[in-house]
């Protein structure tokens, strides 16, 4: 670590001059940053995952779900196009959906009972001509300037992206070729269905967990499931994939065919440094899913997306700020329409490996708040970020910071920091 | 029998809250089903699980995780049970369901109500013997604060 040269004072945040090799432990504590990320970043020129749209999948469905600290509400309307705005009645403030999901005509404020139409626009306000002539609203009240804020929508293989911004660019040109094709490696052509969905409450700055799944230097290190159970394979291989913009990244690891001479891995090209085994082999026991033989891919988009496969276990993991010190990490488990019931069977199992209680994830949960408390009394100290060099280029190895720098140099672009 | 499942549901809990995890496992058929869900994902129909064991040697495997391989900071459980209800008694199985809290006790003594929910649970009757053949946990709240590292 290092001590950035020059004191600073509060709304005078400066970045250290090494750049994205050094991120500064104000980034995660100060509450004026996080105002301001709320702003530039989630309502700011980014696209933010809202859904899959296999959860609005019929006309009236909607589901309610955040932009950053910003509650939000997508619906399917009548006409089967998507659409999202603001989960907030225009009169007073009050949230309109209550529920997470469901079906619906209309939305009804509960607390003055204004109504909204499945696209967000004002359609009603009670007693708006008043009672037996008595009040009312003025006769210049036009419902039509008073609607919560609309968001723009795009889709990518079944994924809804919403967009506060006007001048963001489309989606495709957003996540850049190289993250389209990953998103399409895994959901392209197929017809998702929900299998379960969890929230972790992280106990950290949402930015830690961010990095976290940028970081691949960090997998073999903290995740030490695959090691102790003598279950690495010696004939992977692997790397990182970032857009240009640094703020989407795709980590993977495959076999790697010249040293796939052998068909069978049980007894060659594992590791052997602990004693023990699986009691129960068949947590491990998969399908032949993709034929390019990456067994884990792991994608974010900026600034909250993660699409995660492991084996045949596939999930979305969605991150929301909770203030300074906390985010909830939504979990979304994914199968498909045409998933064999064996095939089905093998996902539930293997999700053992992620989530909350995942045997290869559960170290993610706690890690960004011992960061967090570790750092509680040193603001002015900088972490380090130099493993592969200084760069936010693609990398075909995983010992490596390029992604977690290229997330560093999207956020200070678009924060002006 | 009521006698018998209250006494085997306070010897489970007892198990996991004095940390003798390598026991856990006992309480469970060679063939059983475990698994740690949420009621919502029940309400829903959706099968996928925090935890999910098929076998009582996929939970000899947690709890190797989570001797040797997990990381994560030092913290005990407390579960605080209800009596069961008995749902159906038949020769060989009884179904049963019983409440719990769960209090989280973490290595700097910062003592937290964790977990609240239900265990779904099949017992299997051998010669005067409760082994459970399933226990589902079903958590009343979908959030989880941190992680799941000691099985419920």
């Amino acid at each position: 670590m290092s001590v950035n040269g020059t004191a600073h004072q509060p709304g005078e945040r400066a970045w250290p001059e090494e750049g994205v090799t050094r991120v500064p432990f104000w980034v995660y504590q100060d509450q004026e940053i996080y105002a301001s990320e709320q702003r530039k970043i989630y309502q700011g020129s980014v696209w933010n995952y809202l859904c899959l749209e296999a959860e609005v999948a019929k006309p009236g469905d909607y589901r309610t779900t955040f932009v950053g600290d910003m509650p939000i509400i997508v619906t399917r309307d009548q006409d089967d196009e998507i659409y999202a705005f603001e989960n907030r009645c225009s009169h007073r403030g009050s949230l309109l959906a209550l529920e997470n999901q469901g079906n619906t005509r209309e939305f009804a404020c509960v607390y003055h009972a204004w109504t909204f139409d499945l696209q967000g626009s004002l359609k009603g306000v009670a007693f708006k001509d008043g009672l037996n002539g008595k009040g009312g609203m003025p006769a210049e009240f036009c419902l039509e300037n008073h609607n919560p804020k609309k968001l723009r929508i795009a889709t990518v293989h079944g994924l809804v992206f919403g967009s506060l911004s006007d001048d963001v660019a489309p989606i495709e040109e957003y996540l850049g070729e190289a993250i389209l094709g990953r998103i399409k490696r895994v959901l392209g052509g197929r017809t998702t269905e929900v299998i379960g969905r969890f929230t972790q409450a992280l106990p950290n700055n949402w930015k830690l967990y961010f990095e976290n799944t940028k970081d691949s230097y960090h997998a073999s290190l903290l995740h030490l499931f695959f090691t102790t159970f003598r279950l690495n394979r010696l004939n992977m291989k692997g790397g990182i994939l970032l857009d240009e913009s640094g703020g989407h990244h795709v980590s993977y690891s495959m076999v790697d065919p010249e040293k796939d001479k052998s068909a069978d891995y049980s007894d060659q090209g594992i590791r052997s440094e602990s004693g023990f085994t699986l009691a129960d082999p068949n947590l491990l026991k998969g399908f032949k899913e993709f034929p390019d033989g990456i067994t884990l891919q792991l994608l974010s988009v900026f600034p909250g997306f993660v699409l995660q496969q492991i084996q045949n276990c596939i999930a979305i993991r969605q991150i929301v700020p909770r203030g300074t010190d906390k985010c909830d990490l939504n979990w979304t488990y994914i199968g498909f329409a045409d998933d064999t019931k064996e095939q089905r069977s093998i996902r539930l199992k293997q999700s053992n490996l992620i989530g909350p209680g995942g045997f290869v994830s559960m170290e993610d949960g706690c890690v960004g708040g011992f960061v967090q408390r570790g750092i509680a009394g040193s603001s002015e100290v900088s972490g380090v970020l130099e493993m592969g060099g200084n760069t936010t280029e693609s990398q075909d190895t995983r010992v490596t910071e390029a992604s977690v720098r290229g997330f560093w140099k999207a956020y200070r672009s678009l924060m002006s920091l | 029998m009521f006698h018998h499942i209250l006494q085997a549901q306070s010897k489970y809990a007892k198990c996991i809250d004095d940390d003798r995890l390598e026991d856990w496992p006992s309480f469970f058929t060679d063939d059983c089903l475990y698994r740690v869900t949420t009621a919502d994902n029940e309400k829903h129909g959706l099968a996928a699980s925090v935890m999910f064991a098929d076998s009582r040697a996929a939970l000899i495997d947690r709890i190797t995780a989570l001797r040797e391989a997990n990381i994560y900071e030092r913290h005990s459980y407390r579960h605080i049970l209800s009596a069961p209800v008995v749902l159906s008694e038949a020769a060989h199985e009884v179904v049963s369901e019983t409440s719990f809290l769960l209090v989280r006790i973490m290595r700097d003594g910062v003592t937290d109500l964790f977990l609240s929910g239900r265990y779904q649970d099949k017992y299997c009757v051998e010669n005067d013997r409760l082994l459970l053949s399933e226990r589902i946990v079903v958590c009343d709240s979908s959030r989880i604060d941190t992680l799941l590292a000691i099985p419920v």
